[in-house]
């Protein structure tokens, strides 16, 4: 088995098979991660380069681990130390990569579509590590696996995604993947947050986080941009930790055992209070872990992996 | 040089006249439009461009070339009122003599160039390059329009009175919006003295913000920043209110929102003087051109919704909407070929926009030819205060000959365009430019 794609650039265009083959295939690796010995020569002679536009510690750093336990040889290019601070284009940054012959490119760009851009001019596979608004895909994808873990299942279960949707790569990525595997998605936030005809994605939306949280079996904040305030989107973090910030307090009105999750980095005491961020049913240190599985099946799938052993 | 055009179908939307006539040229003037000028009928069968040898009735007349113009339509040479021909300044991008050369391939025998320019063309001495290199070096006639503001930086007027004594026929800041309605007013007020109409790219840029596309449900798929409607229909608004206290003459470059259209219907009927124009591509396409994130498909205002595109349609069809002219806006491959936020606003046009027109707006009967000619010769030329746009003894020999059914592939290869960003790449268009010519003089032929 393997993805009927070069790259992964986002959930839009994966089927449910395909996220069903990603998430398998991660619970194999997560095993792989709890061994004392976690190296595996799956991808020995494999280069995967992560080119980073962007800061990033999680993401980057979940490849780079994913990559090296497959035994991949993994370079870092980031932004301040390359050339990019000279001007070169990305066509020629990715060019330059090819002439390099990586097996994998791993993308992180602040522009929706530069990971589309790449993986049109390069015979590499690209993974979508973020682009802008866009998409999120290997966010999803371990966010999924989170949930598949914890509940046993994904079909039927009700999710609020929360927060900042317009500017929100994980939350586009989140509603394509768990629709296409069968749960409900609502989204919440400020008016002011929440884009255009969202609701045509298929998504019921909530201007009232009591109410968007209420039945729901997975709760998921996501980051506030602390710039949106000089933006004009909502007024003070005080009014946007009162109104849509997760406390213990507001959590009564969702299920008891309801499911916390949040992408990071948090904003402690913003979108979510500590007690919550660091309580009995918060999964954010869970998505951490789960990434570099989730990592490490999508590298293996799209190197080739199957043939390499 | 005398040229004597047999056979074609002759609309000229000035006088209504729709007639198989043929015209005869002489000394850059049309000097005779009948039936069957040197007395005989065209013998031959064949149809099509061509020259022939002159008959003996013909060369009585003392006819230098006969063009067979037999199942074609021949009308006054296009007007295209917004274009960018990008010098001085930038001439990588185009320059007067291959953006006019563009425009004679697509049939049009005049352009009025904007001035965003690098010197902006907001003083005279601009003003007399641009118009002495189009003397020189230029295919078309070429109209300047000049800056409202110096620098285009929206703060304070250029020399409105100098810029329009050296030949300017308008006056915009395109690309630009003038934001300050105050200056916005007296700009209006000063342009009036010289029956000048002030052309405006409409759009509140803070409701724009960093928006790259419309702001609709393609822009919220993919994450690009949004423009909304109300962006452009607010400063529509606005200016309609300011043509209204100031008298002055309002033209309101490429309408794309049905806001806009509904708002510039309504104050046509209260009597304030506006025109606006509308593009070939916002016409032919909407945002689900940018899926797949298509540079090319990137322009500002943005290709917006489908009910926009049929509130055009229909303003195009009530007469709201005056003019087609393209926003011809040539960028190099390399600025195009990046990432969709970084990539610049436009597309050219000149050498599809007369196709475009055909195909989606004369085939599918949203305008009658004529009335599709209308707004590509006499409706500018009136805007303007041109004394073009149409076919009458005396008048410039500014003449288009085209096939309205000959089909061809749109090849931005082929095109006499410096650039190559067009939206219609490999769109199979039906039309085409048979010949063109600019006071009596073929400027480009098939």
């Amino acid at each position: 088995m393997s993805l009927g794609h070069k790259d992964l650039l986002g959930m839009q265009e994966l089927t449910s098979d395909e996220i069903r083959l990603v998430l398998d295939t991660a619970e194999s690796m997560k095993e792989v991660a709890r061994r004392d010995i976690k190296k595996v020569p799956a991808l020995r002679g494999k280069t995967i380069i992560n080119l980073f536009y962007e800061p990033s510690t999680r993401t980057r750093t979940s490849f780079e681990i994913a990559g090296k336990w497959l035994s991949a040889d993994v370079i870092n290019v980031s932004t301040s130390a390359s050339s990019v601070t000279k001007g070169e284009s990305l066509k020629d940054t990715g060019l330059t990569l090819q002439a390099m012959h990586p097996n994998i490119v791993v993308i992180r760009h602040p522009a929706a579509g530069a990971a589309a851009f790449l993986a049109g001019r390069l015979a590499a596979s690209v993974i979508n590590a973020g682009d802008g608004a866009h998409e999120h895909p290997s966010q999803a994808l371990l966010d999924l696996f989170t949930i598949r873990e914890k509940m046993g299942r994904l079909e039927g279960l009700k999710v609020a995604i929360v927060g900042d949707i317009t500017h929100s790569r994980v939350a586009r990525s989140n509603i394509h993947g768990m629709q296409k595997m069968g749960m409900e998605v609502r989204v919440a936030g400020p008016r002011t947050m929440l884009p255009c005809f969202i609701e045509r994605l298929g998504v019921e939306v909530f201007t009232n986080l009591d109410r968007a949280i209420a039945e729901v079996d997975v709760i998921m904040m996501l980051r506030l941009q602390i710039e949106r305030q000089q933006a004009g989107l909502f007024p003070s973090l005080r009014e946007y930790s009162r109104l849509f910030g997760l406390t213990a307090e507001r959590m009564k009105a969702a299920k008891p055992d309801v499911l916390i999750m949040h992408p990071g980095p948090i904003n402690r005491g913003v979108e979510i209070a500590p007690d919550v961020a660091d309580g009995p049913y918060s999964l954010i240190l869970n998505q951490v872990e789960n990434g570099l599985a989730v990592r490490m099946a999508l590298l293996y799938l799209l190197a080739g992996g199957g043939q390499a052993g | 040089m005398k040229i004597l055009i047999r056979g074609g179908r002759v609309i000229d939307p000035a006088s209504g006249v729709d007639d198989l006539l043929d015209l005869f040229v002489e000394d850059g003037k049309i000097v005779r439009i009948e039936k069957s000028i040197g007395g005989t009928e065209p013998t031959e069968a064949g149809k099509g461009k061509g020259s022939r040898t002159a008959k003996p009735a013909e060369s009585a007349l003392n006819v230098d070339r006969v063009m067979d113009a037999t199942g074609l339509v021949v009308c006054p040479g296009l007007i295209d009122m917004h274009v960018h021909l990008r010098q001085p300044g930038r001439e990588d991008k185009e320059t007067i003599a291959s953006g006019t050369m563009a425009a004679a391939r697509g049939g049009f025998t005049a352009v009025c160039c904007m001035p965003n320019t690098e010197p902006v063309n907001d003083t005279r001495s601009v003003t007399d390059f641009i118009l002495d290199r189009a003397k020189r070096e230029g295919a078309v006639q070429v109209y300047p329009v000049g800056a409202i503001t110096k620098g285009l930086k929206g703060e304070e007027l250029a020399e409105i009175g100098e810029l329009f004594e050296a030949g300017c026929v308008a006056i915009s800041d395109d690309g630009r919006p003038v934001m300050n309605a105050e200056l916005m007013r007296r700009a209006m007020e000063y342009a009036a003295m010289f029956d000048l109409p002030v052309i405006q790219h409409s759009e509140d840029l803070h409701l724009s913000g960093r928006g790259v596309v419309h702001e609709g449900l393609v822009s919220t798929e993919l994450g690009l920043r949004g423009i909304p409607s109300a962006s452009e229909a607010a400063m529509v608004a606005r200016d309609l209110l300011l043509a209204e206290l100031t008298g002055a003459r309002l033209h309101i470059a490429h309408v794309s929102t049905a806001e806009s259209v509904r708002l510039i219907r309504e104050a046509k009927a209260r009597g304030v003087r506006v025109s606006c124009e509308v593009t070939p591509h916002h016409v032919a396409l909407t945002e689900d051109a940018i899926r797949g994130f298509n540079t090319h498909a990137k322009m500002n205002p943005p290709l917006r919704s489908e009910a926009d595109r049929q509130a055009l349609l229909e303003g195009l069809r009530d007469g709201t909407i005056d003019v087609i002219a393209t926003d011809h806006a040539p960028h190099t491959v390399q600025e195009k070929e990046r990432e969709f936020d970084l990539a610049p606003y436009g597309v050219i046009g000149l050498e599809t926009a007369l196709a475009v027109t055909l195909t989606m707006l004369v085939a599918p009967g949203v305008l009658s030819l004529p009335q599709a000619i209308a707004k590509l010769t006499s409706e500018p030329a009136r805007i303007l205060n041109l004394s073009k746009g149409q076919i009458a003894e005396g008048a410039d020999a500014d003449l288009t000959i085209f096939d309205p059914n000959r089909d061809w592939t749109v090849d931005p290869a082929t095109f006499a365009s410096k650039s190559r960003n067009t939206p219609f790449a490999g769109w199979r268009l039906t039309g085409a430019t048979v010949a063109t010519l600019v006071g009596g003089k073929v400027a480009w032929e098939a």
